[in-house]
Protein backbone atom coordinates (compact mmCIF):
# COMPACT_ATOMS: atom_id res chain seq x y z
CA UNK A 1 0.00 0.00 0.00
CA UNK A 2 1.18 3.36 -0.80
CA UNK A 3 0.28 6.58 1.31
CA UNK A 4 0.18 10.37 0.13
CA UNK A 5 -0.24 12.96 2.06
CA UNK A 6 -1.90 16.20 0.58
CA UNK A 7 -3.29 19.20 1.56
CA UNK A 8 -6.54 19.95 0.42
CA UNK A 9 -6.63 23.57 -1.32
CA UNK A 10 -10.20 23.60 -1.30
CA UNK A 11 -10.83 26.56 1.50
CA UNK A 12 -8.33 28.50 3.48
CA UNK A 13 -9.03 25.64 6.51
CA UNK A 14 -5.91 23.59 4.79
CA UNK A 15 -6.77 20.59 6.07
CA UNK A 16 -3.62 17.88 5.83
CA UNK A 17 -5.01 14.71 4.27
CA UNK A 18 -3.57 10.90 3.94
CA UNK A 19 -4.62 9.24 1.10
CA UNK A 20 -4.28 5.18 1.19
CA UNK A 21 -3.53 3.85 -2.24
CA UNK A 22 -3.46 0.44 -3.39
CA UNK A 23 -2.06 0.06 -7.50
CA UNK A 24 -2.84 3.98 -8.23
CA UNK A 25 -6.46 3.37 -7.28
CA UNK A 26 -7.52 5.37 -3.79
CA UNK A 27 -8.16 2.97 -1.19
CA UNK A 28 -9.41 5.81 1.75
CA UNK A 29 -8.65 9.08 2.57
CA UNK A 30 -8.86 10.59 5.83
CA UNK A 31 -7.85 13.59 7.49
CA UNK A 32 -10.49 15.90 5.69
CA UNK A 33 -12.80 18.22 7.25
CA UNK A 34 -15.91 18.10 4.59
CA UNK A 35 -16.85 16.01 1.47
CA UNK A 36 -15.07 18.39 -0.71
CA UNK A 37 -11.50 17.33 0.86
CA UNK A 38 -12.09 13.75 0.01
CA UNK A 39 -13.20 14.59 -3.88
CA UNK A 40 -10.24 16.57 -4.02
CA UNK A 41 -7.70 13.82 -2.81
CA UNK A 42 -9.15 11.85 -4.92
CA UNK A 43 -8.61 13.83 -7.81
CA UNK A 44 -5.49 15.16 -7.05
CA UNK A 45 -3.53 11.58 -7.31
CA UNK A 46 -4.87 11.28 -10.43
CA UNK A 47 -5.74 14.21 -12.08
CA UNK A 48 -5.16 17.43 -10.60
CA UNK A 49 -6.99 20.60 -11.99
CA UNK A 50 -6.76 24.24 -10.97
CA UNK A 51 -8.64 27.36 -11.60
CA UNK A 52 -6.99 29.96 -13.55
CA UNK A 53 -7.00 33.42 -12.72
CA UNK A 54 -5.42 36.37 -14.57
CA UNK A 55 -6.15 39.24 -16.48
CA UNK A 56 -6.85 40.24 -20.73
CA UNK A 57 -6.29 43.56 -22.50
CA UNK A 58 -9.38 46.11 -22.92
CA UNK A 59 -9.73 48.31 -25.49
CA UNK A 60 -12.06 52.10 -25.16
CA UNK A 61 -12.37 50.94 -21.57
CA UNK A 62 -12.15 53.21 -18.18
CA UNK A 63 -9.23 50.48 -17.32
CA UNK A 64 -7.11 48.95 -19.42
CA UNK A 65 -7.76 45.47 -18.11
CA UNK A 66 -9.71 42.84 -16.65
CA UNK A 67 -9.11 39.94 -14.40
CA UNK A 68 -10.80 36.96 -15.71
CA UNK A 69 -11.07 33.30 -14.42
CA UNK A 70 -11.14 29.87 -16.06
CA UNK A 71 -15.28 28.69 -15.31
CA UNK A 72 -14.09 25.56 -13.49
CA UNK A 73 -11.04 23.75 -12.91
CA UNK A 74 -8.63 22.60 -15.63
CA UNK A 75 -6.12 20.11 -16.19
CA UNK A 76 -2.98 21.41 -13.52
CA UNK A 77 -0.96 20.62 -17.23
CA UNK A 78 -2.90 23.18 -19.49
CA UNK A 79 -2.53 26.15 -16.59
CA UNK A 80 0.43 27.98 -18.89
CA UNK A 81 -0.76 27.12 -21.83
CA UNK A 82 -4.35 28.97 -20.66
CA UNK A 83 -2.51 31.85 -19.67
CA UNK A 84 -0.53 31.97 -23.07
CA UNK A 85 -3.84 32.14 -24.65
CA UNK A 86 -5.46 34.36 -23.17
CA UNK A 87 -2.46 36.29 -23.83
CA UNK A 88 -3.60 37.84 -27.42
CA UNK A 89 -7.25 38.19 -26.22
CA UNK A 90 -8.60 41.69 -25.97
CA UNK A 91 -11.99 42.50 -24.86
CA UNK A 92 -14.10 45.48 -26.14
CA UNK A 93 -15.85 47.63 -23.40
CA UNK A 94 -18.05 47.90 -21.56
CA UNK A 95 -17.15 44.46 -20.04
CA UNK A 96 -19.19 42.77 -17.04
CA UNK A 97 -18.81 40.31 -14.56
CA UNK A 98 -19.92 36.52 -15.97
CA UNK A 99 -19.17 37.85 -19.61
CA UNK A 100 -17.54 35.56 -21.64
CA UNK A 101 -13.92 35.97 -22.78
CA UNK A 102 -12.67 33.10 -24.19
CA UNK A 103 -14.36 29.61 -24.99
CA UNK A 104 -12.56 26.34 -24.67
CA UNK A 105 -9.85 27.85 -23.68
CA UNK A 106 -6.64 25.44 -24.70
CA UNK A 107 -8.77 22.68 -25.49
CA UNK A 108 -9.96 22.10 -22.09
CA UNK A 109 -13.52 22.22 -23.05
CA UNK A 110 -14.10 25.24 -20.13
CA UNK A 111 -14.98 28.62 -20.61
CA UNK A 112 -12.77 31.67 -19.54
CA UNK A 113 -14.81 34.75 -17.83
CA UNK A 114 -14.24 38.11 -16.90
CA UNK A 115 -14.64 38.85 -12.71
CA UNK A 116 -14.18 42.15 -13.08
CA UNK A 117 -16.46 45.26 -14.39
CA UNK A 118 -15.09 47.87 -16.82
CA UNK A 119 -17.14 50.78 -18.00
CA UNK A 120 -16.70 52.18 -21.65
CA UNK A 121 -14.63 55.43 -22.00
CA UNK B 1 -22.81 70.70 8.84
CA UNK B 2 -23.84 67.95 7.11
CA UNK B 3 -24.84 65.43 9.84
CA UNK B 4 -25.27 61.83 9.18
CA UNK B 5 -26.32 58.38 11.59
CA UNK B 6 -23.17 56.38 10.63
CA UNK B 7 -19.92 57.57 8.81
CA UNK B 8 -18.07 54.68 7.69
CA UNK B 9 -14.27 55.43 6.90
CA UNK B 10 -12.90 53.27 3.91
CA UNK B 11 -15.17 51.15 1.14
CA UNK B 12 -13.49 47.70 0.97
CA UNK B 13 -15.08 44.92 2.11
CA UNK B 14 -15.13 45.80 5.46
CA UNK B 15 -16.92 49.44 4.93
CA UNK B 16 -19.31 47.75 3.02
CA UNK B 17 -20.00 45.13 5.00
CA UNK B 18 -20.75 47.31 7.94
CA UNK B 19 -23.20 49.54 5.83
CA UNK B 20 -25.10 47.28 4.46
CA UNK B 21 -25.70 45.53 7.81
CA UNK B 22 -26.22 49.52 9.25
CA UNK B 23 -28.87 49.89 6.85
CA UNK B 24 -30.75 46.78 7.24
CA UNK B 25 -30.71 47.14 10.62
CA UNK B 26 -32.83 50.54 9.64
CA UNK B 27 -30.33 52.99 9.93
CA UNK B 28 -31.43 55.20 6.85
CA UNK B 29 -28.67 58.12 7.28
CA UNK B 30 -25.29 55.99 6.36
CA UNK B 31 -22.25 57.55 4.20
CA UNK B 32 -19.17 55.71 2.99
CA UNK B 33 -16.50 57.70 2.23
CA UNK B 34 -13.49 55.87 -0.04
CA UNK B 35 -10.25 57.77 -1.06
CA UNK B 36 -10.36 55.55 -3.79
CA UNK B 37 -11.77 56.50 -6.92
CA UNK B 38 -13.99 52.59 -6.55
CA UNK B 39 -15.23 50.53 -3.76
CA UNK B 40 -13.78 47.45 -3.18
CA UNK B 41 -10.44 47.98 -1.43
CA UNK B 42 -7.77 45.84 -1.28
CA UNK B 43 -9.73 43.42 -3.56
CA UNK B 44 -9.57 45.01 -6.87
CA UNK B 45 -6.26 43.99 -7.29
CA UNK B 46 -6.52 40.51 -5.64
CA UNK B 47 -7.41 38.29 -9.08
CA UNK B 48 -7.31 34.91 -7.66
CA UNK B 49 -9.87 32.47 -6.84
CA UNK B 50 -10.49 31.79 -3.24
CA UNK B 51 -12.77 34.33 -1.66
CA UNK B 52 -16.44 33.94 -0.46
CA UNK B 53 -16.63 30.33 0.56
CA UNK B 54 -18.01 30.58 3.62
CA UNK B 55 -19.98 33.59 3.03
CA UNK B 56 -21.25 32.85 -0.54
CA UNK B 57 -20.59 29.15 -0.58
CA UNK B 58 -18.86 29.28 -3.62
CA UNK B 59 -15.38 30.19 -4.68
CA UNK B 60 -15.09 33.50 -6.34
CA UNK B 61 -12.28 36.17 -7.09
CA UNK B 62 -11.37 39.27 -5.35
CA UNK B 63 -13.11 41.68 -7.74
CA UNK B 64 -16.09 39.20 -7.97
CA UNK B 65 -16.37 39.12 -3.77
CA UNK B 66 -16.06 42.99 -4.33
CA UNK B 67 -18.66 42.98 -6.58
CA UNK B 68 -21.38 41.33 -4.22
CA UNK B 69 -20.74 43.91 -1.33
CA UNK B 70 -21.25 47.07 -4.23
CA UNK B 71 -24.08 45.58 -5.46
CA UNK B 72 -25.94 45.15 -2.46
CA UNK B 73 -24.77 48.14 -1.07
CA UNK B 74 -26.32 50.11 -4.49
CA UNK B 75 -29.38 48.41 -4.23
CA UNK B 76 -30.32 49.80 -0.73
CA UNK B 77 -29.16 53.19 -1.93
CA UNK B 78 -25.85 53.44 0.26
CA UNK B 79 -24.55 57.05 -0.20
CA UNK B 80 -20.56 56.96 -1.26
CA UNK B 81 -18.32 59.90 -1.48
CA UNK B 82 -15.32 58.40 -3.53
CA UNK B 83 -12.04 60.28 -4.08
CA UNK B 84 -12.50 61.34 -0.84
CA UNK B 85 -10.04 61.62 1.49
CA UNK B 86 -10.51 61.01 5.73
CA UNK B 87 -7.95 63.91 7.13
CA UNK B 88 -9.22 64.02 10.10
CA UNK B 89 -11.82 62.88 13.32
CA UNK B 90 -12.64 64.44 16.19
CA UNK B 91 -13.35 62.86 19.50
CA UNK B 92 -16.83 64.56 19.04
CA UNK B 93 -17.63 62.90 16.10
CA UNK B 94 -16.67 65.64 13.60
CA UNK B 95 -15.44 63.93 10.45
CA UNK B 96 -13.16 66.19 8.52
CA UNK B 97 -12.27 65.44 4.64
CA UNK B 98 -11.46 66.36 1.02
CA UNK B 99 -12.44 65.84 -2.14
CA UNK B 100 -12.08 67.75 -5.64
CA UNK B 101 -15.83 68.74 -5.87
CA UNK B 102 -16.11 69.75 -2.03
CA UNK B 103 -12.87 70.75 -1.39
CA UNK B 104 -12.57 70.35 2.56
CA UNK B 105 -15.66 69.67 4.38
CA UNK B 106 -17.12 68.46 7.94
CA UNK B 107 -19.64 66.37 8.80
CA UNK B 108 -20.97 65.68 12.01
CA UNK B 109 -21.67 61.52 12.83
CA UNK B 110 -23.64 59.65 15.78
CA UNK B 111 -21.74 57.05 15.11
CA UNK B 112 -18.16 55.88 13.48
CA UNK B 113 -17.07 52.85 11.72
CA UNK B 114 -13.39 52.89 11.17
CA UNK B 115 -12.87 50.80 7.96
CA UNK B 116 -9.48 51.78 6.52
CA UNK B 117 -7.74 48.88 5.97
CA UNK B 118 -4.13 47.81 6.33
CA UNK B 119 -1.08 48.61 4.47
CA UNK B 120 2.34 46.83 3.76
CA UNK B 121 5.11 47.35 6.14
CA UNK B 122 8.15 48.11 3.88
CA UNK B 123 10.19 49.83 5.80
CA UNK B 124 13.06 48.22 8.09
CA UNK B 125 11.66 45.44 5.89
CA UNK B 126 14.93 45.22 4.42
CA UNK B 127 17.75 45.44 6.99
CA UNK B 128 20.64 45.85 5.21
CA UNK B 129 23.42 48.80 4.07
CA UNK B 130 24.08 50.25 0.72
CA UNK B 131 22.03 50.77 -2.42
CA UNK B 132 18.70 50.33 -3.39
CA UNK B 133 18.56 49.88 -6.77
CA UNK B 134 15.11 49.80 -8.49
CA UNK B 135 14.06 46.53 -9.16
CA UNK B 136 12.51 46.39 -5.13
CA UNK B 137 8.95 46.33 -4.65
CA UNK B 138 6.64 45.64 -2.04
CA UNK B 139 4.50 42.57 -3.25
CA UNK B 140 1.10 44.54 -3.09
CA UNK B 141 2.60 46.95 -5.05
CA UNK B 142 3.66 44.60 -7.55
CA UNK B 143 0.32 43.14 -6.98
CA UNK B 144 -0.96 45.96 -8.64
CA UNK B 145 1.33 46.73 -11.55
CA UNK B 146 0.84 42.90 -12.90
CA UNK B 147 -3.03 42.37 -12.25
CA UNK B 148 -4.49 46.63 -12.75
CA UNK B 149 -1.67 47.72 -15.10
CA UNK B 150 -0.50 44.89 -17.00
CA UNK B 151 3.25 45.93 -16.12
CA UNK B 152 5.32 42.73 -15.48
CA UNK B 153 8.15 44.29 -12.89
CA UNK B 154 10.85 41.98 -13.98
CA UNK B 155 11.72 38.50 -15.57
CA UNK B 156 13.79 36.49 -12.65
CA UNK B 157 12.17 36.99 -9.09
CA UNK B 158 12.90 36.43 -5.27
CA UNK B 159 10.49 36.75 -3.19
CA UNK B 160 11.24 38.32 0.87
CA UNK B 161 8.76 36.71 2.76
CA UNK B 162 6.28 34.18 2.80
CA UNK B 163 2.74 36.33 3.67
CA UNK B 164 0.05 35.56 1.79
CA UNK B 165 0.50 38.43 -1.24
CA UNK B 166 3.95 37.37 -1.73
CA UNK B 167 2.76 33.56 -2.78
CA UNK B 168 0.31 34.62 -4.60
CA UNK B 169 2.45 36.90 -6.49
CA UNK B 170 5.08 33.65 -6.76
CA UNK B 171 2.34 32.50 -8.92
CA UNK B 172 1.13 35.43 -10.52
CA UNK B 173 4.95 36.36 -11.79
CA UNK B 174 5.44 32.55 -12.89
CA UNK B 175 2.14 32.83 -15.10
CA UNK B 176 3.22 36.22 -16.66
CA UNK B 177 6.26 34.26 -17.90
CA UNK B 178 9.25 35.22 -15.04
CA UNK B 179 10.94 32.52 -13.11
CA UNK B 180 10.51 32.75 -9.55
CA UNK B 181 13.98 31.78 -8.10
CA UNK B 182 12.88 31.41 -4.47
CA UNK B 183 10.89 32.50 -1.09
CA UNK B 184 13.37 33.62 1.82
CA UNK B 185 10.86 33.38 5.26
CA UNK B 186 12.81 34.23 8.46
CA UNK B 187 10.76 32.68 10.48
CA UNK B 188 10.87 28.46 10.33
CA UNK B 189 7.14 28.52 9.71
CA UNK B 190 5.78 29.98 6.57
CA UNK B 191 3.41 33.11 7.54
CA UNK B 192 0.63 32.25 4.83
CA UNK B 193 -1.82 30.02 4.69
CA UNK B 194 -1.14 26.50 3.21
CA UNK B 195 -3.15 25.87 0.29
CA UNK B 196 -1.35 29.43 -1.07
CA UNK B 197 1.84 27.46 -0.48
CA UNK B 198 0.86 24.32 -2.34
CA UNK B 199 -1.04 26.05 -5.31
CA UNK B 200 1.38 29.06 -5.57
CA UNK B 201 4.89 27.57 -4.87
CA UNK B 202 4.72 23.37 -5.14
CA UNK B 203 2.47 23.38 -8.13
CA UNK B 204 5.22 25.43 -10.13
CA UNK B 205 8.31 23.70 -7.89
CA UNK B 206 9.32 27.14 -6.20
CA UNK B 207 11.41 26.51 -3.36
CA UNK B 208 10.66 28.21 -0.16
CA UNK B 209 13.24 28.68 1.91
CA UNK B 210 12.76 28.83 5.55
CA UNK B 211 15.12 30.61 8.56
CA UNK B 212 16.56 32.34 5.16
CA UNK B 213 16.63 36.23 4.50
CA UNK B 214 18.54 38.63 2.29
CA UNK B 215 21.52 39.57 3.18
CA UNK B 216 22.87 41.53 0.70
CA UNK B 217 21.49 43.54 -2.69
CA UNK B 218 23.83 43.54 -5.84
CA UNK B 219 23.59 45.79 -8.29
CA UNK B 220 23.70 50.31 -8.35
CA UNK B 221 20.80 51.59 -10.80
CA UNK B 222 19.26 48.13 -11.44
CA UNK B 223 19.07 44.71 -8.96
CA UNK B 224 21.15 42.96 -10.37
CA UNK B 225 21.33 39.51 -7.69
CA UNK B 226 20.67 39.09 -3.96
CA UNK B 227 22.53 36.31 -1.31
CA UNK B 228 20.31 34.86 0.88
CA UNK B 229 21.69 32.85 4.16
CA UNK B 230 20.19 31.12 6.71
CA UNK B 231 19.72 32.53 10.10
CA UNK B 232 19.54 31.22 13.64
CA UNK B 233 17.73 30.79 15.92
CA UNK B 234 18.34 34.64 17.14
CA UNK B 235 17.62 35.88 13.63
CA UNK B 236 21.59 36.14 13.00
CA UNK B 237 22.82 34.59 9.48
CA UNK B 238 24.73 31.51 9.88
CA UNK B 239 28.53 32.23 8.19
CA UNK B 240 28.75 29.48 5.28
CA UNK B 241 25.47 29.58 4.29
CA UNK B 242 24.95 32.27 1.82
CA UNK B 243 23.78 31.55 -1.02
CA UNK B 244 23.71 34.20 -4.58
CA UNK B 245 20.36 34.40 -6.72
CA UNK B 246 20.90 36.78 -10.10
CA UNK B 247 17.87 38.55 -10.36
CA UNK B 248 16.43 41.74 -11.72
CA UNK B 249 13.38 41.72 -8.83
CA UNK B 250 12.97 41.50 -5.07
CA UNK B 251 9.48 41.26 -3.52
CA UNK B 252 9.19 41.99 -0.08
CA UNK B 253 6.09 40.61 1.69
CA UNK B 254 6.84 41.02 5.27
CA UNK B 255 3.42 41.59 6.41
CA UNK B 256 0.68 44.15 7.03
CA UNK B 257 -0.04 46.84 9.37
CA UNK B 258 -3.52 48.53 10.26
CA UNK B 259 -4.01 52.28 9.35
CA UNK B 260 -4.52 53.68 12.17
CA UNK B 261 -3.01 57.33 12.31
CA UNK B 262 -6.82 58.64 12.35
CA UNK B 263 -7.77 56.69 14.85
CA UNK B 264 -4.52 57.35 17.21
CA UNK B 265 -4.62 60.98 16.91
CA UNK B 266 -9.27 60.89 17.77
CA UNK B 267 -7.42 59.35 20.59
CA UNK B 268 -8.84 55.23 20.03
CA UNK B 269 -6.95 53.27 22.58
CA UNK B 270 -4.85 50.63 20.28
CA UNK B 271 -3.53 47.47 20.96
CA UNK B 272 0.62 47.40 20.61
CA UNK B 273 0.43 43.61 19.22
CA UNK B 274 -1.89 44.24 16.31
CA UNK B 275 -1.68 48.00 15.71
CA UNK B 276 -5.46 48.22 15.74
CA UNK B 277 -7.76 49.71 18.22
CA UNK B 278 -8.86 47.57 21.51
CA UNK B 279 -12.73 46.85 20.72
CA UNK B 280 -14.96 44.91 23.50
CA UNK B 281 -17.66 42.77 22.11
CA UNK B 282 -19.99 45.35 19.85
CA UNK B 283 -16.26 46.49 18.14
CA UNK B 284 -16.55 49.72 19.87
CA UNK B 285 -13.46 51.47 20.89
CA UNK B 286 -12.69 52.74 23.60
CA UNK B 287 -14.87 55.86 22.37
CA UNK B 288 -18.29 55.13 22.79
CA UNK B 289 -20.00 55.21 19.16
CA UNK B 290 -16.89 54.55 17.56
CA UNK B 291 -16.60 51.08 15.81
CA UNK B 292 -13.54 49.20 14.03
CA UNK B 293 -13.83 46.36 11.68
CA UNK B 294 -11.53 44.21 9.14
CA UNK B 295 -7.73 44.96 8.87
CA UNK B 296 -7.56 47.91 10.33
CA UNK B 297 -9.03 46.19 13.57
CA UNK B 298 -6.61 43.57 13.03
CA UNK B 299 -5.16 41.38 9.93
CA UNK B 300 -6.67 39.48 8.30
CA UNK B 301 -6.09 36.62 5.90
CA UNK B 302 -9.78 35.48 5.08
CA UNK B 303 -11.87 38.31 3.64
CA UNK B 304 -15.22 36.46 4.83
CA UNK B 305 -14.17 36.75 8.57
CA UNK B 306 -14.02 40.26 7.48
CA UNK B 307 -17.26 40.53 6.06
CA UNK B 308 -18.93 38.44 9.22
CA UNK B 309 -16.76 41.02 11.81
CA UNK B 310 -17.78 44.13 9.84
CA UNK B 311 -21.69 43.02 9.78
CA UNK B 312 -21.72 42.86 13.84
CA UNK B 313 -20.06 46.20 13.64
CA UNK B 314 -22.43 47.63 11.80
CA UNK B 315 -25.01 46.26 13.20
CA UNK B 316 -23.91 46.99 16.53
CA UNK B 317 -23.28 50.51 15.74
CA UNK B 318 -27.19 50.97 13.99
CA UNK B 319 -28.13 49.94 17.99
CA UNK B 320 -25.85 52.34 19.59
CA UNK B 321 -27.50 54.89 17.14
CA UNK B 322 -31.03 54.20 18.20
CA UNK B 323 -30.51 54.25 21.27
CA UNK B 324 -28.42 57.44 21.82
CA UNK B 325 -31.45 58.79 19.32
CA UNK B 326 -34.31 57.69 21.18
CA UNK B 327 -36.52 60.48 22.94
CA UNK B 328 -37.32 58.18 26.04
CA UNK B 329 -34.05 57.14 27.50
CA UNK B 330 -35.37 54.05 29.15
CA UNK B 331 -33.61 51.59 26.66
CA UNK B 332 -30.23 53.68 27.05
CA UNK B 333 -30.43 53.56 30.54
CA UNK B 334 -30.94 50.32 30.64
CA UNK B 335 -28.00 49.25 28.42
CA UNK B 336 -25.30 51.40 30.26
CA UNK B 337 -26.24 50.06 33.38
CA UNK B 338 -26.15 46.65 32.36
CA UNK B 339 -23.53 44.15 32.98
CA UNK B 340 -19.73 45.13 33.14
CA UNK B 341 -16.52 44.73 30.58
CA UNK B 342 -14.67 41.49 31.78
CA UNK B 343 -11.05 41.62 29.99
CA UNK B 344 -9.54 39.22 27.53
CA UNK B 345 -6.39 38.26 28.31
CA UNK B 346 -4.07 35.83 25.91
CA UNK B 347 -2.51 33.36 27.45
CA UNK B 348 0.31 30.57 26.39
CA UNK B 349 0.71 30.61 23.24
CA UNK B 350 -1.99 33.40 21.87
CA UNK B 351 -0.37 36.44 20.62
CA UNK B 352 -3.45 38.79 20.99
CA UNK B 353 -7.17 38.13 21.63
CA UNK B 354 -10.00 40.26 19.59
CA UNK B 355 -12.16 41.47 21.03
CA UNK B 356 -10.14 42.02 24.28
CA UNK B 357 -13.42 42.65 26.49
CA UNK B 358 -16.90 41.07 26.69
CA UNK B 359 -19.56 42.43 28.79
CA UNK B 360 -21.49 39.57 28.01
CA UNK B 361 -25.27 41.54 29.37
CA UNK B 362 -24.06 43.32 25.67
CA UNK B 363 -23.05 40.31 23.15
CA UNK B 364 -25.72 38.25 20.80
CA UNK B 365 -26.10 34.84 21.91
CA UNK B 366 -22.66 33.78 20.40
CA UNK B 367 -19.35 35.64 19.60
CA UNK B 368 -16.51 34.66 18.05
CA UNK B 369 -13.27 35.26 19.87
CA UNK B 370 -10.28 35.96 17.43
CA UNK B 371 -7.08 35.29 17.98
CA UNK B 372 -3.73 34.26 16.79
CA UNK B 373 -1.05 31.87 17.92
CA UNK B 374 2.86 32.29 18.45
CA UNK B 375 4.39 29.67 16.66
CA UNK B 376 3.45 26.25 14.79
CA UNK B 377 1.89 24.10 17.28
CA UNK B 378 0.54 20.24 16.33
CA UNK B 379 -1.72 18.23 18.42
CA UNK B 380 -2.81 20.80 20.87
CA UNK B 381 -5.84 21.91 22.45
CA UNK B 382 -7.17 25.37 22.33
CA UNK B 383 -8.49 26.06 26.01
CA UNK B 384 -10.48 28.83 27.58
CA UNK B 385 -9.99 29.75 31.12
CA UNK B 386 -12.48 31.63 33.15
CA UNK B 387 -9.97 32.79 36.11
CA UNK B 388 -9.20 29.31 37.07
CA UNK B 389 -11.50 27.21 35.92
CA UNK B 390 -10.73 25.54 32.48
CA UNK B 391 -14.32 25.81 30.26
CA UNK B 392 -13.66 25.04 27.22
CA UNK B 393 -11.28 22.95 25.53
CA UNK B 394 -11.15 21.64 21.94
CA UNK B 395 -8.81 19.53 20.09
CA UNK B 396 -6.90 20.96 16.73
CA UNK B 397 -4.60 19.29 14.44
CA UNK B 398 -2.53 22.17 13.86
CA UNK B 399 -2.50 25.68 14.30
CA UNK B 400 0.17 28.15 13.11
CA UNK B 401 0.97 31.87 13.01
CA UNK B 402 -0.45 32.58 9.58
CA UNK B 403 -4.29 31.24 10.30
CA UNK B 404 -6.36 33.55 12.17
CA UNK B 405 -7.85 31.00 14.82
CA UNK B 406 -11.29 31.19 16.52
CA UNK B 407 -13.36 29.77 19.38
CA UNK B 408 -16.98 30.25 19.86
CA UNK B 409 -18.31 31.49 23.27
CA UNK B 410 -21.39 31.59 24.48
CA UNK B 411 -23.27 33.79 26.33
CA UNK B 412 -25.27 31.79 28.40
CA UNK B 413 -22.10 30.05 29.62
CA UNK B 414 -20.70 33.75 30.75
CA UNK B 415 -24.02 34.26 32.11
CA UNK B 416 -22.82 31.40 34.75
CA UNK B 417 -20.15 33.40 35.91
CA UNK B 418 -20.92 36.79 37.66
CA UNK B 419 -18.21 37.03 39.46
CA UNK B 420 -15.65 37.09 36.54
CA UNK B 421 -12.37 38.66 36.72
CA UNK B 422 -10.96 37.59 33.37
CA UNK B 423 -11.29 35.17 30.55
CA UNK B 424 -8.13 33.55 28.85
CA UNK B 425 -7.35 31.77 26.16
CA UNK B 426 -4.58 29.61 25.70
CA UNK B 427 -3.03 26.61 23.92
CA UNK B 428 -2.10 23.69 25.55
CA UNK B 429 -0.24 20.35 24.60
CA UNK B 430 -2.18 17.10 23.50
C1 LIG C 1 -1.67 44.56 -0.83
C2 LIG C 1 -2.62 43.60 -0.20
C3 LIG C 1 -2.96 42.40 -0.84
C4 LIG C 1 -3.84 41.49 -0.25
N1 LIG C 1 -4.08 40.31 -0.88
C5 LIG C 1 -4.92 39.43 -0.31
C6 LIG C 1 -5.18 38.21 -0.92
O1 LIG C 1 -4.58 37.93 -1.96
N2 LIG C 1 -6.09 37.35 -0.37
C7 LIG C 1 -6.75 37.65 0.79
O2 LIG C 1 -7.59 36.87 1.26
N3 LIG C 1 -6.48 38.79 1.42
C8 LIG C 1 -5.59 39.67 0.90
N4 LIG C 1 -5.31 40.82 1.55
C9 LIG C 1 -6.03 41.04 2.80
C10 LIG C 1 -7.29 41.86 2.49
O3 LIG C 1 -6.88 43.18 2.61
C11 LIG C 1 -8.47 41.65 3.42
O4 LIG C 1 -8.98 40.37 3.31
C12 LIG C 1 -9.63 42.62 3.16
O5 LIG C 1 -9.52 43.21 1.90
C13 LIG C 1 -9.65 43.66 4.21
O6 LIG C 1 -10.76 44.50 4.01
P1 LIG C 1 -10.82 45.93 4.63
O7 LIG C 1 -12.07 46.53 4.12
O8 LIG C 1 -10.59 45.85 6.08
O9 LIG C 1 -9.54 46.69 4.03
P2 LIG C 1 -9.24 47.23 2.55
O10 LIG C 1 -9.68 46.30 1.51
O11 LIG C 1 -7.82 47.61 2.58
O12 LIG C 1 -10.14 48.53 2.43
C14 LIG C 1 -9.87 49.71 3.15
C15 LIG C 1 -10.38 50.87 2.34
O13 LIG C 1 -10.29 52.06 3.11
C16 LIG C 1 -9.84 53.11 2.30
N5 LIG C 1 -9.22 54.13 3.16
C17 LIG C 1 -8.14 53.99 3.97
N6 LIG C 1 -7.86 55.14 4.60
C18 LIG C 1 -8.77 56.04 4.19
C19 LIG C 1 -9.02 57.42 4.48
N7 LIG C 1 -8.25 58.10 5.34
N8 LIG C 1 -10.07 58.04 3.87
C20 LIG C 1 -10.87 57.36 3.00
N9 LIG C 1 -10.68 56.06 2.70
C21 LIG C 1 -9.66 55.40 3.28
C22 LIG C 1 -8.87 52.45 1.34
O14 LIG C 1 -8.70 53.19 0.16
C23 LIG C 1 -9.55 51.11 1.09
O15 LIG C 1 -10.40 51.13 -0.03
C24 LIG C 1 -4.44 41.76 0.99
C25 LIG C 1 -4.11 42.96 1.63
C26 LIG C 1 -3.21 43.87 1.07
C27 LIG C 1 -2.87 45.13 1.80
S1 LIG D 1 -11.47 19.19 3.60
FE1 LIG D 1 -13.16 20.64 3.48
S2 LIG D 1 -12.80 21.97 5.26
FE2 LIG D 1 -10.87 20.88 4.89
S3 LIG D 1 -9.68 22.27 3.56
FE3 LIG D 1 -10.81 20.84 2.25
S4 LIG D 1 -12.68 21.94 1.71
FE4 LIG D 1 -11.81 22.94 3.49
Amino acid sequence: MEIKKLICINCPMGCPLTVEMEESKVIRVSGNTCKRGEDYARREVTAPARTVATTVKVVNGKAGRVSVKTREDIPKEKVLACVKALKDVQMEAPVCIGDLVAADIAGTGVDVVATGNVGEL
Amino acid sequence: MEKYDIVIIGGGPAGLAAAVSARESGIGSVLVLERDKELGGILNQCIHNGFGLHTFREELTGPEYAGRFIEKAEELGIACKLDTMVLEISPGKIVTAVNREDGLFELQAKAVILAMGCRERARGALNIPGFRPAGIYSAGTAQKLVNMEGFLPGREAVILGSGDIGLIMARRMTLEGATVKAVAELMPYSGGLKRNIVQCLEDFGIPLKLSHTVIDIKGKERLEGVTLAEVDGRGKPVPGTEEYYPCDTLLLSVGLIPENEISGKMGVELNPVTAGPKVNESFETNIKGVFACGNVLHVHDLVDFVSEEAAAAGKNAAAYVKRESAEDTAEKDVWDAAGREVPVKPGEGVKYTVPERINAAHMGEKLTLRFRVDGVYRDCYVSVWFDGERVIRRKRQAVAPGEMEGILLDRELLLRYPGLDAIRVAIEPG
